[in-house]
């Protein structure tokens, strides 16, 4: 089938997605943007995390035809240009980049949580972040990060 | 602009003792830095392995017709169509690349499918016909010796024995225990991935997450039947690793595809795979007997491990010498008889991961202390500083620990940290089972506990461990600029930025570009056993100083922090590859286990408090505090970031990881029933940073990755138990260990 969707503010077709394929393969495999990670691929890890029409959600678990002549916003549609985006400079910053497979999730996890709650408490950055795993870091430098680009507001 | 040294060990900027940031830090927080299972190259095609559904069988047919007719299927193969050897291992050349006559755990590769679509090669795989006839599983590590022989030398893969003092001790106090630890995974995030791709001179060039390129190239090339050069691997983005990526995974396959297809060929795990496509933490089961006087000091200590191996020996024996060697913890100890086993079973096949053996002695031989320390009635810290070894004391090896042993100082610094208050609100997100909405505060015990581990650094028993680097300046756009170049693999822990840090110290050049890690250059060793900063760092220090010298003699008399180096330089290129290796170890003596056999050896401590809903048996960890010897903090951002993560693994496999299996087979492949910590699981740490150099290390510093690894997962135990009364002799500790039912 066919898939018409806007990705990242731009107009984009994908061709012969077979209807079993969800809109992370299509993201990664046939629209050139594997930045959405695949490491659970069943709406576990958070590691694809992306807008879809605003509101987050594991693109491993939408169908690629859900998506037609809708939003997508991954998290290389967060940064303007060479500039990045206040939450991605801040997990740079604070440390919470180990081995990065989390972090493209984590950045649109956290991106999307400032979006709502400019200020956080910590345990509503826990809670905002609960479906986001990280194996390398516990967590601690990508609360830091958060309470940083929070700061920064 | 161009800067002397003079002014540069000042005025650069990032240089060791700094926390400069990732020089890939952007990339991946931009989405752009490519794993590998992002790449992607034109007109390639996806590969697929057919695994066995059953833990032991004996393999009576297999027949590729129907798979062979799916539209979009390019090759189908068996072990028939290995070109070389059909046996790899790290250690010993045991497993096969895919399964010849018989299967020896569920998982097992038995035929790879190379398809247009990823969906085209499962449904091609569903039509291949194996024949089966199920065998009966040998699954008990304590009585695999003597059970069905799964290899042609039986199921023993090594016996390490310990013998140190009087073997016949009797001491005033006794504790004993049997305590167990389950499978502990991984679970790094990027799954296994590669791209293979077949050149022009007939060998094949692979792109691929791995820990340790050359060891991978070896391996590849006797499977591939050829020569090293033909063989050419380049790391690509690694997801983390812990141990996981130590042994092949999809290496041989996507190559045996790619040269079958004359076409690129890209295998990508799925999480499920993932989980029988590496190796695991040994399982262990650990009878312990300490021997004490009334007022707590250690007189001995008898232990016999069991590590299961399971079907393929991977690391196994490296595993087993360090329970045994580690095996009594950071104590002083006259008189220790350990006997560690490690066995092959049908259970998944085990190896590395972070800790490897120093990890499940710890869970014993803390859990020890602790029951010695309330059998006598003394403080369980008090126990531990009274047998705590310093710089100076013996190994059960017969080894001097000849740098900083702070064992008692780290116990002490986590003593006295604050404590963290009582909850007296009621937030449901601070209470065991949090917003589940189990328990307003009734039924909550809080408990603290304590615990200490020690881990070897670098590779142990005489291994030539060394790496390789290159480092090359020039002069580009008026500035001087330095290149580095190994193949130690960064796989998310910052060795690419303390490489950097290292050039601009010892260099004075402020931009610094890393090459990628391929097998152009040099062995660079396993990025494992919390080697790569001193081992890699080692060898990229001694290549700056390789190309000082040259520098040097440029300038013909003149000292260096007089000159414009890049004036010096002018048009030359400098460029000088060095190899470092540490100093050396001997093996064990087979009989005694004595010998020096370890390079180096890290300590941590932690200390955990935690809240127990006693009546539900959940577990909540309120406070994870540690201290750590370090050596010398090159980067301290990214050394919090390795106890930080180190301690999470440990509280994972204290209270929720674990592989389960059943007669052989794994009951819970998936992230929704193989629990790791989230953040809503891993509490606040308060650490504390000790930098005791080691004058044999450069720099003075010590491995960081493993110790965390270590103590944390023994403290949180123990402070379940002090909640709850309970004994806790395995982990994970299962909300039905607490509430007994």
């Amino acid at each position: 089938m066919r898939v018409n969707v806007t990705v990242n503010g731009e107009q984009r077709q994908a061709d012969d997605v077979w209807e079993g394929e969800s809109l992370l393969f299509v993201l990664r495999e046939r629209l050139g943007l594997p930045g959405s990670k695949n490491a659970c691929e069943q709406g576990e890890c958070g590691s694809c995390t992306v807008y879809l029409d605003d509101v987050p959600v594991c693109a491993c678990l939408v169908a690629a035809g859900q998506v037609q002549d809708r939003e997508v916003r991954t998290v290389e549609g967060l940064a303007d240009g060479d500039r990045l985006d206040p939450v991605q400079e801040a997990f740079v910053e604070a440390g919470a980049v180990q081995c990065g497979f989390c972090t493209p999730g984590l950045v649109v996890a956290a991106h999307d949580l400032l979006e709502r709650v400019p200020q956080p408490s910590d345990p509503e950055i826990r809670e905002a972040l609960a479906g986001n795993l990280c194996r390398c870091t516990g967590y601690e430098k990508i609360l830091d990060a958060v309470r940083l680009a929070a700061a920064r507001r | 602009m161009s800067l002397t040294p003079a002014e540069l060990s000042s005025s650069v900027a990032g240089g060791i003792g700094a926390s400069p940031q990732r020089p890939d830090g952007n990339l991946k927080v931009r989405g752009e830095f490519a794993y590998a299972s992002d790449l992607w190259h034109e007109d390639m095609i996806w590969g697929s392995t057919l695994r066995s559904p059953h833990p032991y069988a004996r393999i009576v047919s297999i027949d590729l017709t129907e798979a062979l007719k799916v539209p979009g299927v390019h090759a189908v193969l068996t072990h028939q169509d290995v070109p070389g050897s059909n046996l790899y291992g790290l250690e010993h050349k045991d497993q096969p690349v895919l399964a010849v006559d018989v299967v020896r755990y569920q998982g097992e590769a038995v035929a790879l499918v190379g398809a247009d679509h990823p969906e085209t090669a499962t449904r091609a795989m569903k039509r291949i016909k194996v024949e089966y006839e199920v065998l009966e599983p040998v699954v008990d590590m304590e009585t695999a010796a003597d059970d069905t022989p799964l290899h042609p030398g039986g199921n023993l893969v090594r016996h390490v024995p310990i013998r140190r003092g009087d073997q016949s001790p009797t001491a005033d106090v006794v504790v004993s225990g049997r305590y167990e630890v389950g499978m502990q995974d991984q679970a790094f995030l990027g799954p296994e991935s590669g791209l293979a791709v077949p050149a022009e001179d007939g060998g094949v060039d692979l792109y691929i997450a791995t820990q340790w390129l050359h060891v991978d190239q070896g391996q590849v090339a006797s499977a591939l039947g050829m020569p090293l050069d033909k063989v050419r691997l380049t790391l690509s983005g690694v997801g983390g690793a812990f141990g996981g990526r130590e042994d092949l995974s999809m290496q041989v396959h996507a190559c045996m595809l790619a040269l079958h297809t004359r076409k690129p060929v890209k295998m990508v795990y799925n999480r499920e795979e993932s989980f029988y496509g590496h190796v695991h933490r040994h399982p262990a089961v650990l009878h312990y007997e300490h021997g004490a006087t009334r007022d707590g000091k250690l007189v001995y200590v008898k232990a016999r491990i069991f590590l299961d191996g399971g079907a393929y020996a991977s690391s196994t024996g490296a595993v087993v010498a360090n329970a045994a060697t580690l095996g009594v913890g950071p104590y002083e100890v006259d008189n220790v008889t350990i006997d560690c086993y490690g066995l092959y079973t049908n259970n998944p096949p085990c190896g590395a991961m972070r800790g490897f053996g120093a990890v499940q002695a710890g869970f014993a031989y803390e859990s020890q202390m602790d029951k010695l320390a309330e059998k006598l009635g003394l403080d369980p810290v008090d126990v531990r500083i009274a047998n705590a070894m310093t710089e100076g004391s013996v190994m059960p090896t017969g080894q001097v620990v000849d740098s900083a042993a702070p064992v008692a100082q780290l116990l002490k610094l986590v003593k006295d940290k604050p404590l963290p208050p009582v909850s007296t609100t009621l937030d449901l997100r601070s209470m065991p089972g949090g917003v589940s909405n189990t328990t307003h505060g009734e039924g909550v015990v809080r408990g603290i506990g304590y615990a200490v581990g020690i881990k070897n650094v670098c590779f142990s028993e005489g291994y030539d461990d060394y790496s390789t680097a290159r480092v090359r300046v020039q002069v580009i756009g008026g500035e001087l600029v330095a290149l580095a170049h190994t193949a130690a693999c960064e796989v998310g822990q910052g060795l690419v930025t303390i490489m950097q840090q290292i050039v601009r110290t010892e260099l004075g050049v402020q931009r610094v570009t890393i090459l990628p890690m391929d097998t152009s250059i040099g062995n660079g060793g396993s990025t494992s056993a919390s080697r790569q900063t001193y081992v890699t760092g080692g060898a990229v220090k001694a290549a700056c100083a390789a190309v000082r010298d040259k520098l040097t003699k440029l300038a013909g008399g003149r000292e260096l922090s007089e000159v414009d180096l890049a004036d010096l330089v002018g048009d030359d290129v400098i460029d000088e590859t060095v190899e470092w290796r540490h100093r050396a170890t001997e093996p064990l003596d087979p009989e005694t286990g004595q010998g020096n056999a370890h390079v180096q050896y890290g300590f941590a401590a932690h200390r955990a408090v935690v809240d127990v809903d006693v009546e539900l048996g959940l577990v909540k960890v309120v406070e994870l505090d540690c201290a750590q010897d370090v050596g010398n903090a090159l980067n301290p951002q990214a050394v919090l970031g390795q106890i930080q993560g180190g301690s999470a693994q440990g509280l994972g496999l204290a209270v929720m990881e674990e592989i389960q299996t059943v007669g052989g087979k794994v009951r819970n492949p998936s992230f929704t029933d193989y629990l790791i910590p989230t953040v809503l699981d891993m509490p606040p740490m308060s650490i504390d940073v000790l930098e005791l150099a080691d004058p044999n290390a450069p720099y003075g510093v010590r491995g960081v990755g493993e110790p965390p690894t270590i103590s944390s997962t023994p403290a949180v135990v123990a402070a379940i138990r002090a909640a709850t009364g309970l004994a806790l002799t395995r982990v994970p500790v299962r909300p039905e260990h607490i509430t007994q039912t």
